[in-house]
């Protein structure tokens, strides 16, 4: 089944959710909507199930027009982001509730319930109630609810948010593999990059009603088509920096000063936006080519294996993302390296036109 | 020796609050020319004779039977209508929904009695006078709006997402309403259903005023004692020991959701 939205427009009280949404979902496409919170994610997922309808625009299924069609006459399965079981059923009944009223056959739903609870290691709790189980658990009975049901649509708004870190990771790979065996459209909204990175597949980046940027995710990661898409699809987000390419020379604030060549050769003189990724940001040299940027530490945060510091150059907040752990001070002097052939170039309207990836307008 | 002052004060709120029960009971175990002559605190001839009396004479049970079929009507009526009202006001919105529901709320804030003549009049005309369902009608007038708020507050703090899955996964609407959704709202059901009741079962003006004989209410015979000989001090207090009964029973099985009822179901 392959889904085509047109021209989809969803107002609510004079507030535009979503504006002029085309996509089209390719039948076993997995698909990750990628955006901010309030950005649109839910209310397209909502749409796309069926539970509400767009102000204007249709959606097509192959080619029938299914814009109005109830959701209870639609094949589409849905995993909310807060835990949603029937409170009154056992772990079994939830799962097999479906399939059930659908009014299968007792022994194959037995056999579908079995094969899918083992699949997310729900088959020691089958009779137990879901109040009894952690939030992890709940949240994999709804997801098995959502998978027994084999339906063409599957869709799960941030499934896995309010779970803990450990348990995220987890069921972030367990789902890879469950969505590798299947052939229905998958649409999965996260507010992470990290998350829409592992997940792979088609990536739709949404801010503020409006779809940004679509395509495979790895090559929308890779260029980024405008400076918002950038900012959205990075984590930290990506370093902006306002700079000017004159006389034979890129200078962006008052340090860096690089010879114009290279990546920089085709463009213009003029005014551009330089996107540096936080980890392509160093403490040390790495290349004869690296240009210096002395500055101040303003915050240092360690998670682990990373250390990202914040400081400020030409203006903007900056964030410098290295491997381990180092223990610098605020206050403290810094000094960081950085590689012109990393950065990406957008015009100061915002579109990308070279990115390190070989990207070239 | 602290945990024992904190039980004498309540042993002795207890004791205040249960006195005029208790001496209701003491009453009623006791024959009249007793009670006018001796004052007792636990009585010494004890008789089950005003008891006996109730049990056996129909112009007395026949009062009792009168007001349970009355009120269990009422219960039933306003659950039936309430349950889909409070499920649209909680999940729906149209057109003055909030006014509608506001309105419901406001039918308890006039006083009964000024219903009382169009009700006669009305019922009078559809010939209801003396039955059952009037009576049964009439509480709905108090008892529906209240129903119906206690009903949706205790609907909306099911999240509709529940409604919204029980669709994806393709339950059709009554099949939904009756076997997913009424199970996770029997507490507020039970809640207003025991409010019916209490309401119902201790309303007097209505009850005594659209019958006669046919559907008396207990309440109406036991204000009909004054005869020739005086009260009947005993038979009185037992009839009215009989009438708390029902209410303590019913009670007992919503004691743990008194208090959100009391809040019309929203914490």
């Amino acid at each position: 089944m392959g889904l085509t939205l047109k021209q989809i427009n969803k107002i609510v009280e004079g507030e535009h959710h979503l504006a002029d949404i085309n996509l089209t979902l390719a039948s076993g496409s997995r698909n990750v909507l990628l955006g901010r919170t309030l950005a649109g994610k839910t209310s397209l997922l909502r749409i796309l199930a069926g539970l509400d309808r767009p102000t204007t625009g249709a959606i097509h299924e192959n080619d029938r027009d299914i814009t109005g069609i109830s959701v209870r006459k639609r094949s589409v399965a849905m995993v909310y982001q807060q835990f949603i079981n029937y409170p009154s059923f056992n772990v079994y009944k939830n799962i097999a509730s479906p399939l059930l009223v659908a009014g299968q056959d007792k022994e194959e739903v037995n056999q579908r319930v079995m094969d899918t609870a083992k699949l997310l290691h729900l088959d020691p709790m089958l009779d137990r109630m879901p109040s009894e189980l952690s939030g992890g658990q709940q949240q994999r009975v709804a997801i098995a609810r959502a998978l027994v049901k084999d339906a063409d649509l599957l869709l799960l708004d941030e499934p896995l948010v309010n779970l803990d870190y450990k348990l995220r990771e987890e069921l972030l790979e367990e789902l890879q593999a469950i969505f590798e065996k299947r052939d229905s459209v998958v649409v999965y909204t996260t507010t992470e990059p990290s998350e829409a990175l592992k997940l792979g597949g088609n990536i739709i980046v949404m801010d503020e009603g409006k779809v940004l940027q679509t395509g495979t995710t790895s090559e929308v990661y890779r260029n980024p088509a405008t400076v918002k898409t950038a900012e959205l699809f990075s984590d930290p987000p990506i370093n902006m920096l306002e700079g000017e390419i004159r006389s034979g020379r890129v200078m962006i604030g008052d340090q860096l000063d690089i010879e114009r060549s290279g990546l920089f050769s085709s463009l213009d003189e003029g005014q551009y936006l330089f996107g540096i990724r936080p980890n392509h940001l160093y403490l040390n040299r790495q290349a004869d080519g690296d240009a210096r940027i002395n500055s101040t530490v303003k915050i240092s945060e360690i998670n682990g294996s990373e250390t990202f510091i914040h400081f400020e150059y030409g203006g903007c907040q900056m964030v410098l993302q290295e491997v381990g752990v180092d223990t610098r001070r605020i206050d403290s002097a810094l000094t960081c390296y950085v590689n012109p052939e990393k950065f990406f170039v957008y015009s100061s309207q915002g579109d990308l036109l070279i990115s390190p990836n070989g990207f070239s307008a | 020796m602290k945990i024992r002052k904190r039980y004498f004060v309540l042993a002795l709120y207890l004791a205040i609050a249960m006195l005029p029960i208790y001496w209701m009971l003491n009453m009623s175990l006791r024959t009249n020319a007793d009670i006018m002559a001796n004052f007792a605190l636990i009585p010494t001839q004890i008789t089950f004779g005003n008891y006996i009396n109730i049990f056996t004479d129909p112009s007395w049970y026949s009062g009792y039977i009168n007001s349970i079929i009355y009120v269990v009507l009422n219960t039933v009526i306003c659950l039936v209508t309430a349950l889909p009202a409070a499920y649209a006001f909680s999940r729906y919105s149209f057109i003055g929904d909030k006014h509608v529901f506001f309105w419901l709320l406001t039918n308890r804030m006039a006083p009964a009695a000024v219903f009382l003549l169009p009700f006669f009049q009305l019922y009078s005309t559809f010939n209801l006078i003396d039955t059952h369902i009037a009576v049964a009608l009439a509480h709905c007038l108090f008892n529906l709006p209240l129903t119906v708020w206690i009903l949706e507050g205790f609907i909306s703090g099911v999240p509709i997402e529940i409604d919204e899955m029980a669709f994806i996964d393709g339950y059709k609407f009554p099949r939904f309403f009756f076997f997913v959704f009424v199970p996770l709202i029997r507490s507020g059901i039970g809640v207003a259903a025991f409010f019916c009741f209490m309401f119902s079962w201790v309303e007097l003006l209505f009850a005594r005023t659209l019958t006669t004989t046919a559907a008396k209410p207990i309440a109406a015979t036991m204000t009909r004692t004054v005869s020739a000989s005086g009260l009947d001090w005993g038979l009185l207090a037992a009839a009215g020991i009989l009438t708390i009964v029902p209410g303590a029973l019913v009670i007992w099985f919503v004691r743990n959701y008194l208090a959100k009822g009391f809040a019309l179901g929203r914490v």
